[in-house]
């Protein structure tokens, strides 16, 4: 009954990433995403029977977006469609999903977008970008008059929290960032890429809530990642070589994170890696849902590449970092390549799967980890993918 | 340029009590009828064993801080020259958590562990808010 290599992803579709306004909203990069990954597959607009669709913040029709896009882009007689949203578990989640529909024989070609737009052209009327604040700093009731707005201030609780009780400091933070960098200087895709940063300059960007500084934050960025999700019998006979979906996996644990310091990765890498049939051990490279550096060390520690706690001093040493003996987001991550939600660290795990990824290119790149987050560690998913079946 | 305040929740039906309470200097939280869970903020319904009976308690108003965030962007004008500031998670003696401010202390010296106790800031002939001070520690 194991889904394990029965699916493949066989087209990845990225427009181009952060402020820029190629299109007026998210539907246009979300359809440019979509026929990207249909190029990069070898496939037709007619072979997708299948859309699953992640709206971003911006999307007007946001609780039927998938409509929206099949109707936009004129796709007939889809046989699978939904919409959904468990934040930036989904990306993973809606590969999961297609790989359950093509197993069992509800579809046959399934594309997965993600597209926002949340950053407006630069206005004379206004001297603003619209930028994260204006879409993600909402508050009401007692929190606004505590002055408790936006995500980022309910992270910061949590990460005071586990810096409390683990001893992880502003430098461990500061690891995160720098390593990603790094990683972002050798991907020119990567918003960062040529901006280099010390540990001194990531000690020296402002606050934005502490503990986390600008550079503990992940970017805004408009733009649409695809993927094209098929069986892998189909894929082997498309353009590029399949990247294959070993192994999938949610959890959500449904407690307050601020007592348990845990995400849902426990639970998910445990149905993901039995299915794969993996051990930690056997991980090559890892890409992780990055919303704030301090998800990089939960996640790692949440899988078991180092002890609870511990994430700290893993990677103080860049240990996760381009030469380190475990790459992480290889591509720059949330931080400092562009935010698509789950979507970054999955593109950039097939980018290496594939073995395209140039400078950054992982030393050893069969069995990539990918990891989904949404929420204040509400949701998790894990995928793990790999070249060989 | 008009002057801006911290904005005042309103009184919904939900949370009369919760108001009538701190306006007589209590700290009100809600406790479930089906378990004796005690919960805020206002919920439909016990996560613990999902009743949807409760009323609101008084409890001590007495804890320490569990977890807190130092504020630096200003997301309401009421906030203008007021960062950076804190906001704190308080645990309440009696278990559950409160989000509030922490008054009298310099954002950069609060620690977590701090005992606190309540005390309410009046707002309006309606509203006071539970805000919190440094204790003795037992």
């Amino acid at each position: 009954m194991s889904l394990r290599a029965k699916c493949a992803i066989a087209g990845l579709g990225q427009t181009r990433m952060g402020k820029n306004f190629d299109h007026p909203g998210p539907i246009g990069f979300a359809a440019e995403a979509v026929n990207l990954a249909l190029d990069d597959a070898g496939l037709q607009r007619a072979d997708v029977d299948g859309l699953l669709v992640n709206p971003g913040i911006t999307w007007l029709n946001n609780p039927m977006a998938s409509s929206s896009l099949q109707h936009a882009m004129g796709l007939r007689d889809l046989r699978l469609t939904a919409t959904m949203n468990l934040g930036g578990a989904t990306a993973a989640a809606m590969i999961m999903h297609a790989a359950q529909a093509i197993d069992a024989g509800m579809a046959e070609v399934v594309a997965c977008v993600f597209a926002d737009a949340p950053l407006r052209p630069p206005s004379p009327n206004k001297g603003s970008d619209g930028g994260s604040a204006a879409f993600y700093g909402f508050a009401q009731g007692l929190d606004a008059h505590y002055g408790l707005f936006g995500v980022n201030a309910h992270y910061a609780f949590v990460a005071q929290r586990h810096m409390y009780r683990y001893g992880t400091t502003n430098d461990h933070l500061g690891a995160v960032a720098v390593s990603e960098r790094n990683w972002a200087n050798l991907n020119p895709a990567a918003q960062f890429h040529d901006t280099p940063m010390s540990m001194a300059d990531y000690h020296a960007s402002r606050w934005v809530v502490e503990p986390f500084h600008l550079y503990d934050c992940c970017l805004v960025s408009n733009g649409g990642l695809a993927v094209i999700v098929t069986s892998a019998e189909r894929a082997k006979n498309l353009k590029r070589p399949p990247v294959y979906i070993l192994g999938m996996g949610q959890g959500h644990p449904g407690r307050d994170p601020l007592e348990t310091l845990l995400s849902g990765a426990p639970i998910a890498r445990d149905t993901a890696f039995k299915m794969a049939g993996i051990k930690v051990a056997d991980v090559n490279f890892c890409e992780l849902y990055d919303c704030y550096t301090f998800t990089v060390l939960v996640t790692l520690e949440d899988y078991g590449f180092c002890k609870k706690g511990e994430s700290g001093p893993f990677v103080a040493g860049g240990a996760i970092g381009p030469g380190g003996s475990l790459p992480v987001n290889t591509g720059g991550g949330q931080l400092s390549s562009f935010y698509m939600w789950g979507m970054t660290p999955v593109a950039e795990a097939i980018v290496q799967i594939r073995g395209d990824g140039g400078r950054r290119q992982a030393p050893k790149h069969d069995v990539g980890l990918v990891s989904g987050n949404g929420g204040i560690l509400a949701t998790h998913s894990t995928l793990v993918l790999g070249s060989q079946p | 340029m008009p002057e801006f305040s911290k904005p005042i929740p309103a009184i919904t039906p939900e949370m009369r009590e919760f108001f009538d309470g701190a306006r007589a200097g209590r700290l009100m939280v809600q406790k479930c009828d089906g378990c004796g869970k005690l919960r805020f903020p206002a919920e439909d319904l016990c996560s613990k064993c999902n009743s949807t009976a409760s009323r609101w308690v008084p409890v001590s108003g007495r804890g320490e801080i569990f977890s807190f965030n130092i504020m630096h962007q200003v997301y309401h004008p009421g906030f203008a020259g007021k960062v950076p500031y804190a906001v704190v998670v308080v645990e309440l003696e009696e278990g559950c958590k409160f989000v509030s401010n922490l008054l009298g202390v310099e954002p950069h010296d609060i620690k977590c562990g701090m005992p606190v106790e309540v005390t309410f800031e009046k707002l309006s002939d309606e509203v006071s808010m539970p805000k919190f001070r440094l204790r003795a520690a037992k």
